[in-house]
């Protein structure tokens, strides 16, 4: 198992070298740069050359790709060019807001999306499957940012059921240590500064969600069918165990094995769709910061983030590969 | 009075916009405490379906029908409802299934598979329950019970895995026990161990067995009375041994007809059944293995055959059956009928537990 993880760990060092070179080509490859940026229409093209130089953008690209490796070994991912602060405290300062959004989202579509789509499997043919079928297909043909849209005018501003925007009301004064808001709530015993974050997190949180759910209701409806018609559940049945013992212990558990595979794939989804749904809400997470960090060509913004997102990713992957030598003791790690 | 009376039951799958299927069509056989039942045919007679039929683990699904009576111990098994037929699943009826590997849940370790039986009919929790399952492990020749009832089922072997599946048939010391094909996913050598082990422990406990096999050699050397069905019907009834030293139907003819034999000449041809199963008449036009009977004649089509009570208990459903032993053969009969059926068939499964039966004699 340790080994496992180790080695996985190992995995993640010629990805992310692979990874950073090409964001490093593609960036330096997008027409303008930070110089554009600052200066705006006004700059002279010396000034423009004065920046760059100053920036260390007139050097060779590989020169520049060293000079990021060299200092990235040192975990040191360099100042943003739009903020001039370092992009460690920016991650610091927002990343939380993203995971708390994530985690949120990711809690409604497992929350809802399993027994969805279970109780579809089991009414098949009936109206809850038929509405959860054609309801997830919908899920997933809306764009993610047009539903944040709707929802913010519906929930938000027409019925003003929650607040449009932001992350927490901040009049509220709340005390920060972890940035995590709603978990700086609960640690500081502030209860309405928690329920208040917990609040924003809503509609951002159905928003995000929508796509995950719908793919989280399908999957889960396929494999428990898949799963009822296996023999090991007649072998159950004939054993003459109680209904709820043979759903419980039989059929749940194998059909989870594939929605947990999807969970670990649509985690990387979701931190993707967060840049346009805290955009839209105007959640200060890493997503907004990212949008804004692409049309100020701000690279070592975008090349920290992206980087640290990678890891983020590899590492929820390993976690999911982990559960599921908890479920099925086939795929057991050595 | 039979510990189980199947009488006339049917199964039926109706689809919108198809031929209605009968699956299972007016099945009737009785089972005696302690007496082991063969139920012999080929794919798609019906075996199994009847079986889970008398179950109640057919599918679930819209069309289907199941129609006719099961009395089990006074209880007709059909009329159930969902609750009392849980309680009678595993406890008095329990039921072997043909392939061991997928009929376990394959991320639950073995001893739980074996105890939630325990828990669920005898009330038995923890290490009781624990103790009780090693015993039965160790019963059906498991060996190192205490640590394969940790073990799961991918990490046991194809014969062990029946083994634990009998082990948890037999959990409740079950009065009638069903064993579907129980050896056909298993190779010659296993297949043998676990026939004799069946053997074993229902000459031990009295527990009925019902049979489901398409292979004779496993008749020869199991079953106390044979069923032969065909498209969903019993076509003969018979003790083991006249039926195969006298089959009377001509499918039962032809089935014994159609086992290779080690004595057979160099280049002598099989004898199969020409045709398939599938080319049947529908019960109620007639005789539904006419199509592809040898000795077909005109009053097989028109109405269903009879069924005709011969002396000596045994059954069949036929206008032209095969001549008993003393009469006169007509050309057609002498065809497919082979000289000494039993002993080929037992011969066929020589690697198999059965010794064919001691008291054997060539005629």
């Amino acid at each position: 198992m340790f080994r496992f993880i180790v080695r996985r760990l190992l995995q993640l060092i010629p990805t992310l070298f692979g990874l950073s070179l090409l964001l490093f080509i593609w960036l330096r490859r997008l027409p303008g740069g930070p110089e554009t940026a600052i200066l705006g229409e006004r700059g002279t093209p010396e000034m423009r050359a004065a920046i760059r130089r100053n920036m260390g953008l007139d050097e060779p690209i590989l020169v520049q790709y060293g000079r990021f490796v060299r200092r990235l070994i040192r975990l040191d991912l360099g100042t943003s060019t739009s903020t001039k602060r370092t992009v460690v405290t920016e991650f610091v300062e927002r990343f939380p807001g993203t995971v708390e959004l994530s985690i949120a989202a990711m809690l409604l579509a497992i929350g809802i999306g399993i027994p969805l789509g279970y109780l579809a499997a089991r009414r098949r043919g009936r109206f809850l499957d038929h509405a959860s079928v054609g309801g997830s297909l919908i899920g997933i043909c809306i764009p993610v940012f047009f539903l944040a849209y709707v929802l913010k005018a519906i929930f938000a501003e027409n019925l003003g059921w929650f607040p449009a925007s932001g992350r927490q009301d901040p009049t509220l004064g709340a005390t920060r240590i972890t940035n995590f808001f709603v978990l700086d709530g609960l640690m500081t015993r502030e209860w309405d500064a928690a329920a208040d974050a917990l609040w924003h997190l809503v509609l951002p949180a159905v928003a995000l969600a929508s796509i995950p759910l719908a793919i989280i209701v399908r999957i889960t409806r396929a494999s428990v069918l898949e799963v009822l018609n296996e023999d090991f559940v007649r072998t159950a049945e004939a054993k003459g165990l109680t209904e709820s013992t043979v759903r419980r212990r039989h059929v749940l558990r194998n059909s989870m094995l594939p929605v947990v595979t999807s969970i670990g794939l649509l985690t990387g989804g979701l931190l993707s769709g967060a840049v346009l749904t805290e955009t839209v809400f105007a959640f200060s997470g890493i997503g907004a910061f990212i949008y804004e960090a692409i049309s100020q060509r701000d690279y070592p913004v975008l090349m920290g983030f992206i980087l640290i997102i990678a890891v983020v990713y590899v590492l929820v992957n390993l976690l999911v590969d982990l559960s599921y030598s908890l479920i099925d003791p086939r795929v057991r790690v050595r | 009075m039979a510990l189980l009376d199947v009488e006339d039951l049917s199964v039926t799958f109706a689809r919108r916009g198809q031929r209605t299927v009968h699956a299972v069509d007016g099945v009737s056989f009785s089972v005696d405490a302690g007496e082991v039942v063969g139920l012999v045919g080929e794919s798609g007679c019906g075996k199994s379906v009847t079986s889970l039929a008398l179950m109640g683990l057919l599918p679930k699904q819209p069309g289907l029908r199941v129609g006719g009576k099961a009395v089990f111990d006074g209880t007709d098994l059909l009329q159930l409802d969902d609750r009392s037929r849980r309680d009678i699943r595993g406890r008095d009826i329990a039921m072997i299934f043909q392939d061991p590997l997928s009929s376990l849940n394959p991320v639950i370790p073995i001893g739980l598979q074996v105890t939630e039986v325990l828990t669920r009919h005898r009330g038995m929790k923890g290490a009781a329950a624990e103790k009780e399952a090693a015993a039965l492990l160790d019963r059906v020749g498991i060996p190192d019970p205490k640590r394969r009832l940790k073990e799961y089922p991918h990490q046991l072997s194809g014969g062990m895995r029946q083994r634990a599946l009998i082990a948890m048939a037999v959990a409740c010391q079950p009065r009638l026990l069903i064993a579907d094909e129980p050896t056909t996913a298993l190779d010659v050598t296993i297949q043998a161990q676990i026939l004799e082990l069946l053997k074993d422990l229902v000459r031990d406990s009295g527990t009925a067995l019902v049979m489901i096999t398409h292979d004779l050699g496993v008749v020869a050397g199991m079953c106390d009375t044979v069923n032969v069905l065909y498209a969903g019907r019993v076509v003969e009834t018979a003790r083991r041994r006249p039926l195969f030293r006298e089959p009377r139907h001509p499918y039962t003819v032809g089935l014994l007809g159609s086992v290779p034999r080690l004595d057979a000449g160099r280049g002598e041809r099989l004898n199969p059944i020409p045709g398939s199963v599938r080319d049947v008449l529908p019960w109620p036009d007639g005789c539904a293995f006419a199509p592809r009977c040898a000795r077909r004649v005109d009053e097989c089509v028109g109405e269903p055959p009879a069924l005709v009570l011969a002396h000596d208990g045994r059954s069949y459903r036929c206008v032209n059956p095969a001549p008993a032993p003393g009469t006169v053969p007509t050309p057609a009969a002498t065809a497919p009928v082979v000289d000494d059926p039993l002993a080929s068939a037992a011969a066929e499964a020589t690697a198999s537990p059965v010794p064919a039966p001691r008291e054997e004699e060539k005629p």
